[in-house]
């Protein structure tokens, strides 16, 4: 049975390490004097699966832990306990603990038991704490008639009628007794129907029933929880005998005495009927997810977890049907268009078709930039504290969509700006009073798509990268620096490696490993980074990334005999100048386009291609956008937009000054994909 | 593959695909041979040094092209339908190169290769691994991954800063 169980190890360890983030998520945002309720049932439904599962698959550390957590959880959702920050504190710190006993079962790290007991000890005191503040609202939410009933043991008889298919489904019921017993005294008698007729009986059929007699101070709820994933309301029936009128022991966790009104009611009542609206809503949360749950019974999955090795397979055979498309639409075009009339109708068809598809295998690589971002709170709420700073995150464009690999890639980089900022940016409280600042600085992150790139931003409104420090470190490493630098200059000695200014080395910065790691693998992306600061305003870090997709759509322009393609979403506009409109400033052209002076860059020069047309007014210049920038680009011919497939071209050889790759053409030839930012750097670092 | 190769080295032959560039005869390894073709028309890199012709599409892969003729400064640098571009796999990427003719595939024993003569200051007799002797004829063995993966060849990334500098 356990080898048939394996195998869904990996589908609970990534649904519980997604409900583990997800709680983070929302306990970073939740506001502790005013949660939002649909938050607080978020975070508990997140823990119950978590622990739900943990039960199906024997994990008990996880089990109990988590219980902990919930019981807690479940008591401030019904309003009987207020949210603080410490809770949300120490819900954070379970949150790890639950993580790191994760990690164990799935990778065999180390677990700390040590962490794990601390932080259950902290919610048990929390609750405990609050326990006598608790009990007056519980009992005065007690309706009269359940007034008698004290908190206590209470005497349950469970009847466990499992359904045939059980052990076919995979369930394991130790587990579940188990967890029982953890509750309290219980005693289990096993009942077997014997079939009928021997001779159709079925070895995996589940011929068992189980009558339990437990003892515990458990709710009823509770209770019903513990069997959710494994049998429906009909098969389980629990009743309460007689209330165990003994005096209470102090319980570790799990006292609920609100519930009691619950309790007391149920002998007569069948479960769903006592709160339907929890119940029901509980399931439907968790029933897609939920292991062991009949198929029937559960709502049909919304998503599918596929490898990214299949995902890129269909990417690169998507790329292969582009340009197979490209090639049959040049050959069509031959064909009379009168004479062939099906042909072009069918052409155009497949061109369309194409298109939907290739936008649809496109998305499935595309995510928001909110998965990267989402970490960050976590973190600077963590840091600030280490640190003894305030700072607030404001994060901008999270929905910007970029391709996973660039996500994954970035995750480091960002982590490093992010750090950075907080540990150099912001100031201590008392000296952003003393500068005449809020007390609590603010970090900022921001992504957006500008042209052809994704732009992400970090900006802290700390004191500023402090230029005079700056200079006498660099000239203490070494490097040749003078006065007269302009701050830009300045501001790119921090990329250089082994370079930091803080005073001090901590964990948390200054070890000179940072920039220029951040600067090497944003690099590695074809990305850039720049930085700007003003002295006691802030810095601000500028990440630009080309947005590299497999496919892009281009116009195709001609350069003496080169062809090349420039991404369509970076061209603003194409015209003819007039003679009028060029001029020359010291040697450099300039064209006039409605009142603004661009440079012109020919790229016959950039790319030393003779033949080409010289003089502009017999050509076509391209307004394009380079990273927020207008240039004018000179090309003699605009030829034809196509969709082209990026095909690398360091897989052989090497990147390419100023290009983003290279395509093939529907003649089969290779042409050359710009990347107008990168050619822009190329040119002005060769004039 | 390494212990095949290894196994061929101790019964003593191992194969070579023999190539001329202008008045010599070389010869490389044939198991880093992948293909040979026809010279196509190249997509031009720009800056990129002289001997590398530019890009071509082999079967939807980007592969550069390398003229070892202008490499080792031949005379004979014309483009026709009998220039033929061998495809190697070595150090992990497709490269082709142009030569002047590929001419057989020989299989030479130990015996027949002798260590290469110490030329002084020519930079390219580091790629020669020895010089062989098929047919009363000689054959300049290369180690063709090495001469790929020379600094001068600039196809291996960490060389690319000096690339502009060279190329102007």
């Amino acid at each position: 049975m356990s080898a048939d169980l394996s195998q869904f190890f990996q589908v609970f360890f990534e649904e519980s390490a997604e409900h583990l983030a997800e709680m983070e998520r929302i306990l970073l945002s939740i506001d502790p004097h005013a949660p939002d309720e649909e938050e607080l049932h978020a975070v508990f439904r997140a823990a119950h699966s978590i622990k739900g599962g943990a039960a199906t698959f024997g994990f008990s550390d996880m089990t109990s832990t988590t219980h902990t957590l919930e019981s807690l959880l479940d008591r401030v959702r019904h309003h009987e306990l207020g949210l603080t920050a410490e809770m949300v504190d120490a819900f954070l710190e379970t949150k790890d603990a639950i993580a790191m006993l994760l990690a164990g079962h799935r990778d065999q790290a180390p677990v700390d038991l040590a962490v794990v007991e601390s932080a259950c000890g902290k919610l048990r005191s929390i609750e405990g704490g609050s326990l006598a503040a608790v009990q007056i609202v519980g009992t005065a939410a007690v309706e009269p008639d359940a007034g008698s009933v004290a908190t206590g043991e209470k005497e349950y008889r469970i009847l466990f009628r499992p359904p045939a298919d059980l052990f076919i489904r995979g369930v394991r019921v130790e587990p579940l007794f188990e967890e029982l017993a953890s509750l309290g005294e219980l005693s289990i008698t096993a009942q077997v129907a014997v079939p009928e007729d021997f001779a159709t009986y079925e070895p995996e059929q589940c011929c068992l029933s189980w009558e339990m007699v437990l003892n515990s101070t458990s709710s009823l709820e509770e209770l019903y929880d513990i069997f959710m994933f494994v049998a429906d309301e009909d098969e389980i029936e629990i009743q309460v005998i007689e209330p165990a009128l003994k005096q209470a022991a102090v319980p570790s966790c799990g006292l609920e005495p609100s519930e009691q009104k619950h309790t007391s009611k149920a002998a007569e009542a069948p479960p769903t009927l006592e709160s339907p609206g929890r119940r029901l809503y509980d399931r439907d949360e968790t029933a897609p997810n939920a292991f062991g749950r009949r198929p029937a019974d559960g709502t049909e999955a919304t998503s599918i977890r596929v490898g990214v090795s299949k995902v890129d397979q269909l990417i690169n055979q998507m790329g292969e049907l582009v340009i197979t498309q490209a090639m049959l639409a040049q050959t069509a075009q031959q064909f009379d268009p009168v004479l062939y009339e099906s042909l072009h109708r069918g052409m155009a068809l497949l061109q369309r078709n194409t298109r939907d598809l290739q936008e649809s295998v496109m998305s499935i690589r595309m995510m928001p930039i909110s998965f990267i971002f989402s970490r960050f709170p976590r973190l600077v709420h963590d840091l600030a504290a280490k640190l003894g700073k305030q700072a607030e995150l404001k994060l901008v464009g999270e929905t910007t969509e970029l391709d996973k690999g660039l996500i994954e890639k970035l995750a480091d980089p960002l982590t490093h700006l992010v750090r950075n900022s907080l540990d150099h940016g912001i100031e201590s409280p008392e000296e952003r009073r003393l500068a005449g600042k809020q007390p609590g600085g603010t970090i900022t992150l921001r992504a957006a798509q500008t042209g052809g790139r994704i732009v992400i931003e970090v900006i802290d409104d700390g004191a500023g990268l402090n230029r005079s420090r700056i200079l006498q470190k660099a000239l203490e490493n070494g490097l040749s620096v003078s006065d007269e630098m302009a701050d830009e200059e300045v501001w790119q000695l921090i990329f250089a490696p082994g370079f930091s200014t803080a005073e001090k080395v901590t964990d948390v910065s200054g070890r000179g490993v940072g920039m220029d790691v951040v600067m090497k693998n944003v690099q590695a992306l074809g990305g850039r980074v720049s930085i700007s600061s003003e002295s006691g305003k802030g810095s601000r870090v500028l990440v630009s990334l080309p947005l590299t997709l497999a496919i892009l759509d281009g116009l195709s322009v001609r350069v003496g005999d080169e062809i090349f393609i420039v991404p369509l979403n970076s061209i603003i506009e194409s015209l003819q100048p007039q003679p009028d409109d060029i001029n020359t400033v010291s040697g450099n052209t300039t064209v006039r386009v409605r009142g603004e002076y661009l440079p012109l860059l020919r790229l016959s020069e950039v790319y030393r291609i003779r033949e080409a047309e010289e003089r502009p007014e017999h050509a076509v210049v391209m307004i394009v956008d380079a990273e927020g920038e207008q240039v004018a680009l000179l090309v003699d011919e605009l030829l034809n937009q196509h969709q082209v497939v990026i095909k690398s071209l360091e897989k052989n050889y090497r990147k390419v000054d100023g290009t983003a790759g290279a395509t093939i053409m529907g003649d089969g030839h290779v042409a050359l994909i710009l990347d107008v930012g990168d050619l822009v750097h190329l040119w002005r670092k060769g004039l | 593959m390494e212990e095949m190769t290894s196994i061929l080295a101790e019964s003593g032959a191992r194969e070579y695909l023999t190539f001329t560039l202008g008045q010599e005869e070389y010869g490389m390894d044939i198991l880093k041979v992948q293909e040979i073709r026809g010279y196509d028309a190249v997509t031009k890199i720009a800056n990129a040094p002289p001997f590398l012709k530019g890009v071509i599409n082999l079967r939807g892969v980007i592969v550069p092209i390398i003229d070892l003729r202008i490499k080792f400064n031949l005379a004979n640098q014309i483009y026709d339908e009998f220039t033929v571009v061998i495809i190697i796999n070595v150090l992990g990427r497709v490269i082709g190169i142009v030569v002047d003719g590929v001419s057989d595939v020989v299989s030479l024993m130990p015996e027949q290769i002798k260590p290469p003569p110490e030329f002084g200051t020519g930079i390219d007799t580091q790629y020669i691994t020895g010089i062989g002797t098929f047919n009363d004829q000689m054959l300049i063995l290369t180690d063709i991954e090495q001469l790929m993966g020379g600094a001068d060849m600039q196809l291996v990334e960490n060389v690319a800063d000096n690339h502009l500098d060279l190329a102007a």
